[in-house]
């Protein structure tokens, strides 16, 4: 809401020829969201402060999100909202704004004042950090930064509720004014870690331009491109490639030499499983955004694949993925994507050989199993059934870990590799199917492998296949 | 004219014109049969060709008006087929099609001479054939008039001349002989009684029937419908025959077939049959009888009717059950299906058919009574019912009172024929059949656009976007569909206020009342917490029973989109028991005849669900409001000693702070915390159902009485809302409940609810909004945020629009209600299901969520 910048330099008043705002005026201009008010709360030979004041408009921002085009996700769809009180992407708009000349490099009236370092503070009241103080150091003392900060709790009749991530940040540093503001520009919305636009190509490029003189070095500028390019990794990579071939270094050998991610390894391992099966026609149960369709795909055994999952959402990427529209009517027919749910008897599932479900079961509360189970093996009936989840137990081996503390925010329950067989050999029991289990990953001693498989076969006679 | 004539067809049936081009057809058609009746080749042709003379054409056009014929056939509507149909295998497909669907084939023959035809066919621009083919329709007409009845036409008429063309005055549509829809009971459907004379009176005089010389007559004017099987087994089939003959014949009651009374039929008729399966007995009593007596015998068993539908269609009464699509259609398929319904083809250890259950996926509307096959207690699925208990097996004689529903037997006197299966075969549990088959629901009934049939004559329509969200809500957050047997609809505030400074206000609440025809209502305290649906009972047994629910304890506690209101079970329970205490020691259960409550509830603190939220978002908006103003505040005090004029911003930002702070007392009003049960306050509003019973027929002012006592069990869990009843004709009345809520909410209170006085109340158009509510100015601020009462933004967040959310109020309370009393008349899940499924559907329309 509020970005002061203090210099003591002598004349310390010589900001104002720098920053091209006139200190006996209190002056104004517009960004999208509203106003910004420029005054200077000090003006003397020792001291200078310039202030910019976001006057946001709280009511304009839901309204002009709301309608046609969808709202955004900057969390704007609330009237109770903290983006009029905080120093976000709008406090950039407004610092561009505001001190476009000085950002610029340019000074008119004293053109040596521009590339002079001089010792500047600067105050923000307040910013949202995501990643705490850590974050905060990491992202301004490499740039010579003195940090120092005050942190808001959420409530203080509620101490329970803990720390909020608003910090009343003070900055100090011996640099331009120019260097200041593009530092400022770029690093206030990535502590935010958000944007109240639409990020696209030309993000790049104002990366690049305004951090053209400190990022390449910047040991953290990969966090600074990943959140200022709102974690959109491709365009990340782009423009990581451009900022260090400006360096002079590359990053190709680090990206020949990426590992396969653990989920996709744990993929192929079901793929395996399910080409052992003998099996021609195959439901991905719970299939995401279709990486397992799309392995399954490049199969010839598979004459059919079905991929099944709640979201509906999901769905119309994985399609996108593997542009199901755009094949041949044949292979329309081999894959076909649906919406369903693992809770409801669903006869399109019905009469396939094989199923999987990789990483599914844990999300749903451990009560509803109990119909999960019948859906898939009382009424689907696949011939054989493989089913993966976390074992809990590799969990003491994250450096984070804590007690009882998931994986994953969804998941309901994590199950030790003992319980997962116990459940597996019930449900064998019950549903006439022979069950055996399987490592998922590199074991470990004591605790096992990341994830655990169980593949069901099913007794009955009536199933000719295999 | 003396020739005059009407011809006569069957009400549902499919009608196919025979005669050669040029006959007069489809002139005959026009003048008889409406004209989405006539389904015409020629017209056929031209849609997909634009050319109604391509012979080209003819393939598609006769597979659309296959399709055309099969969709209205399905629907239950007479079709006319206006074709030459000279042709045996043409014919052939239609009768294929009218026995697929259970209709009757009717054929009307215009069998003019060659010369008429040829006359008018020069007379004709618009036909453009050969000479040849006209003489060559007409040969092949005259060769298949004998065959016709050959083929399956059930009623043919042939009109030879045009005179005779001209007197048909009309068509008369028969309904079937099934057809009962005018009989609206009340029945007492009887079961298999096979020979059990005695079972057979004592049963009816159970049922209040009195003797009156053999002829047994209902002071009430009740009527039997017996469900075949009158015969074989037991001591005394004529005693039998003679008392379900007298009734039927004196139009005193009704009866259908049974398989055995057929069989017996075709014996009376000369057949050779084995006399298995208890017919020996029947024939041995039968010879003692008189000729004249087997005589009638076999005229009564020759006019009896496959099955009846009855109550204008929402009863159907048939030997071994029916099927939807077969319901009140004629065809050998359907006289056999009622016979002797549907088996798998496979034996069971006893040897016996293995019977497809048929009633497992009946999804129809009407209720189906049905015997055939023993069962030990006569139970309700998806709407069928099978009623025979096996009385001459040693069981029982069964009545089902219609429409009462109330079962009503008497035990047999001894076993009078040994059971292939014994009758208490099946493995008993708890769980009814309907519980048992209620295991998994079925994705099919609730995805896909749907629309739902509630009372008070709402139909309510599920866009499929809005069940595709609604399933994956559903699928992952909530809990066992059994329990979910309601959910709560959204809330209507009241129009905006026309007072400057406030954006809700008593007035338009009262003002909405009045002007839909309400005179009296009743004004609650609204409370900020989370609204909870809670379900409780006795003990677990209980829930077992009623809900078919297994090892999840004694009740259930789930918010208003039916996720576990309490994340750890234990917690929960113990909740629950706290709260079954208060019902048993507030005498609840007694007074209510019941071991079990559904409750609409308030359940605080605020932050005992809404942690995240506070913490994210309310919390959060707080403290960075209040720092950064504290840090601008500064500032611009710092600038006020310069040249440069800051007034404007000092007064602009100088109000900010205390909006702020006002913002932060409103969400901390709402927040306070709880550990383990202390901390936790509920309060119930409305007592949603008991043991058989809605109580949505009680005014709020009962329920709210009702609760009252409840709550004084238990101070310290309970919260008894405070409440006024206000006439809305009485200017006093109205001050007073307006300076409550001004009293209310100066005290940082949410506000109010308005309801009117009865539960639901109706209007000419239908249901008026079930409630209102009224939030305080400073509770608003959580909702439009700090700074929503400086003017600026008052006068623009007045304008907002109430029609959508009235609208989805209207429609959720409707489902909801629904769902509620499908539950207590016991109606399978898929049914509740779809009103709980639908809410929920209808939650995921956009609409702006501050209302």
């Amino acid at each position: 809401m509020l970005l002061s910048i203090t210099t003591t330099r002598r004349p310390a008043s010589d900001l104002s020829y720098l920053l091209h705002k006139h200190p006996e005026k209190v002056q104004q201009v517009e960004i999208a969201a509203g106003a910004v008010h420029i005054f200077y709360p000090e003006v003397s030979e020792e001291r200078c402060t310039i202030s910019l004041l976001l006057d946001i408009d709280p009511i304009g921002l839901v309204r002009r999100n709301s309608g046609p085009g969808g709202t955004n996700e900057f969390a704007l769809e609330q009237y109770v909202n903290d983006r009029p009180y905080v120093s976000s992407s709008f406090m950039s708009a407004a610092i561009v704004k505001a001190f476009s000349t000085a950002m610029n490099g340019r000074c008119k009236d004293r053109p040596e004042l521009v590339n002079e370092p001089m010792p500047l503070e600067v105050e923000i009241a307040v910013l949202p950090v995501r990643g705490g103080e850590e974050v905060l150091r990491q992202l301004f003392e490499p740039l010579g930064y003195k940090v120092g900060f005050e942190r808001h709790p959420i409530d203080e009749a509620f101490p329970e509720w803990g720390e909020s991530r608003y910090y009343t940040v003070r900055l100090s540093n011996t640099t331009t004014v120019q260097q200041l503001l593009s530092h400022l520009y770029i690093l206030i919305p990535v502590c935010d870690n958000d944007k109240h636009y639409w990020v696209g190509q030309q993000e790049i490029g104002k990366l690049l331009e305004k951090g053209k003189d400190w990022l390449p070095g910047h040991p953290a500028r990969e966090l600074i491109t990943l959140r200022y390019l709102k974690h959109q990794k491709s365009l990340a990579n782009q423009a990581l490639e451009m900022l260090l071939q400006a360096e002079g270094e590359s990053s190709e050998e680090d990206t020949k030499e990426r590992k396969l991610r653990t989920h996709d390894l744990r993929l192929l391992a079901v793929r395996d499983e399910l080409l052992l099966t003998g099996a021609h026609t195959v439901a991905d149960l719970g299939c995401g955004e279709g990486k397992l369709v799309k392995l399954l795909w490049a199969e010839k055994q598979f004459e059919r694949i079905l991929g099944m999952d709640v979201s509906f959402r999901s769905l119309e990427i994985a399609k996108d993925k593997l542009k199901t529209d755009r094949l041949p009517p044949h292979q329309q027919k081999r894959i076909q994507f649906i919406q369903g749910s693992l809770t409801y008897r669903d006869t399109r599932i019905e009469g396939f050989e094989a199923a999987a479900l990789v990483e599914v079961i844990e999300h749903l509360d451990e009560p509803r199993l109990a119909a999960l189970e019948k859906v898939v093996f009382k009424y689907a009936r696949p011939g054989a059934v493989i089913i993966t989840t976390p074992n809990a137990e590799y969990n003491a081996l994250f450096e984070d870990h804590e007690e009882g503390r998931m994986r994953h925010s969804d998941h309901r329950f994590e199950w030790t590799r003992q319980e997962f067989e116990t459940w597996g050999r019930q449900v064998a029991e019950t549903h006439n199917y022979s069950v055996s289990f399987k490592a998922l990953g590199e074991e470990a001693p004591e605790v096992g492998a990341l994830s655990q498989m169980a593949i069901f076969i099913t007794k009955d006679t009536s199933y000719v296949k295999r | 004219m003396s020739n005059d004539r009407q011809i006569n067809v069957p009400e549902l049936s499919l009608v196919v014109l025979i005669g050669a081009s040029s006959s007069g057809k489809s002139s005959f058609a026009r003048r008889h049969f409406k004209s989405t009746e006539i389904v015409s080749s020629d017209a056929c042709r031209a849609m997909v060709s634009d050319d109604e003379n391509s012979l080209a054409a003819s393939g598609d056009a006769f597979d659309l008006a296959r399709v055309i014929a099969s969709k209205r056939l399905k629907n239950g509507l007479l079709t006319v087929i206006d074709a030459t149909n000279v042709q045996e295998n043409v014919r052939k497909d239609w009768i294929k099609l009218a026995r697929e669907h259970h209709v009757l084939p009717v054929a009307i023959v215009i069998n003019l001479s060659e010369k008429i035809c040829a006359q008018r066919h020069a007379t004709r621009t618009d036909r453009d054939f050969g000479k040849h083919v006209i003489p060559m329709q007409i040969s092949q007409l005259k060769r298949s008039l004998r065959r016709l009845k050959l083929e399956g036409f059930r009623h043919i008429f042939e009109l030879r001349t045009p005179e005779e063309v001209e007197a048909v005055t009309g068509i008369g549509r028969q309904p079937l002989y099934n057809n009962k829809r005018e009989e609206k009971g009340p029945f007492d459907i009887i079961g298999d009684v096979h020979g059990c004379y005695d079972e057979l009176t004592a049963l009816l005089r159970q049922l209040g029937y009195e003797d009156s010389s053999g002829l047994w007559r209902h002071p009430e004017g009740r009527k039997p419908v017996f469900v075949g099987d009158l015969v074989d087994r037991g001591p005394d089939t004529p005693g039998v025959l003679r008392t379900v003959m007298s009734l039927v014949d004196a139009g005193l009651g009704w009866c259908v077939p049974g398989n055995h009374d057929v069989k017996l039929l075709k014996w009376l008729n000369g057949k050779n049959v084995q006399p298995t399966h208890g017919l020996q007995q029947s024939i041995e009593q039968l010879q003692a009888e008189t000729p004249g007596f087997r005589e009638s015998v076999k005229t009564f068993l020759d006019g009896l009717i496959s099955h009846y539908v009855f109550d204008g269609g929402n009863l159907v009464v048939a030997h071994a059950g029916l099927r939807e699509e077969m319901q009140g259609r004629g065809s050998g398929a359907v006289r056999e299906f009622c016979l002797y319904g549907e088996t798998t083809g496979e034996t069971d250890e006893f040897d016996l058919p293995v019977r497809y259950n048929w009633a497992a996926e009946y999804k129809g509307k009407a209720q189906v009574v049905y015997g055939h096959t023993p069962v030990p207690e006569a139970q309700w699925l998806n709407r069928t019912i099978d009623i025979d208990t096996g009385c001459v097996f040693g069981g029982k004689l069964t009545a089902l009172r219609y429409p009462e529903r109330e079962l009503v037997s008497v035990p047999a006197a001894r076993v009078y024929c040994e059971p292939a299966r014994p009758l208490h075969y099946q493995v008993q549990t708890q769980l009814s059949l309907q519980q048992q088959h209620d295991d998994v629901l079925d994705i099919a009934d609730i995805m896909g656009r749907q629309i739902v049939e509630t009372m008070h004559g709402h139909r309510i329509t599920v866009r499929e976007e809005n069940a595709m969200a609604a399933l994956e809500v559903m699928s992952r957050w909530a809990i066992n569909p059994k329990w979910l047997i309601y959910l709560p609809p959204t809330m209507s505030p009241a129009e905006t206020s026309k007072l400057e400074d406030y954006l809700e206000y008593p007035k338009e609440a009262f003002d909405y009342y009045r002007g839909v025809g309400v005179d009296k209502v009743v004004c609650e305290e609204k409370h900020m917490g989370s609204r909870a649906v809670i379900i409780v009972a006795r003990d677990a047994d209980v829930i077992e029973r009623v809900f078919g629910i297994v090892n999840e304890g004694i009740g259930v506690v789930y918010t208003r989109t039916g996720r576990a209101f309490f994340q750890e079970e234990p917690m929960e329970q113990a909740f629950l028991q706290r709260l079954n205490n208060a019902l048993e020691g507030s005498g609840f259960y007694r007074k209510f005849q019941t071991d079990w409550v559904c409750l609409d509830t308030e359940l605080m603190p605020w932050s005992a669900k809404a942690q995240s939220l506070l913490v994210t978002q309310y919390g959060a908006t707080g403290t960075a409001a209040t720092h950064a103003l504290e840090a601008v505040m500064a500032r611009l005090q710092q600038a006020a000693s310069r040249p440069a004029d800051i007034t404007p911003l000092l007064e602009r930002f100088g109000t900010k702070p205390h909006l702020v702070s006002s913002f932060v007392q409103a969400y901390r009003r709402y927040c306070w915390p709880v550990k383990d049960l202390e901390g936790y306050k509920l309060a119930p509003f409305h007592i949603l159902a008991t043991e058989g019973k809605t109580w949505l027929d009680q005014d709020h002012e009962w329920h709210m009485e009702n609760i009252r006592d409840l709550c004084a069990a238990d101070t310290g869990l309970l919260l008894a809302t405070p409440y006024k009843v206000i006439h809305l004709d009485e200017e006093d009345s109205l001050q007073q409940a307006t300076d409550w809520w001004l009293g209310l909410t100066a005290a940082g209170g949410e506000g109010m609810v308005v309801k009117p006085y009865t539960f639901i109340h109706t209007n000419k158009r239908g249901l008026v909004q079930p409630a209102i509510k009224i939030r305080g100015k400073e509770y608003l601020r959580i909702i439009y945020g700090p700074e929503y009462t400086s003017p600026e933004n008052m006068s623009r967040l007045k304008s907002r629009g109430l029609s959508g959310k009235r609208s989805l109020a209207l429609r959720e309370f409707a489902l909801g209600i629904e769902g509620l009393q499908r539950f207590i008349n016991r109606e399978p899940l898929r049914r509740i299901h779809e009103c709980v499924f639908a809410v929920l559907a209808l939650e995921s329309e956009p609409l702006d969520p501050r209302l």
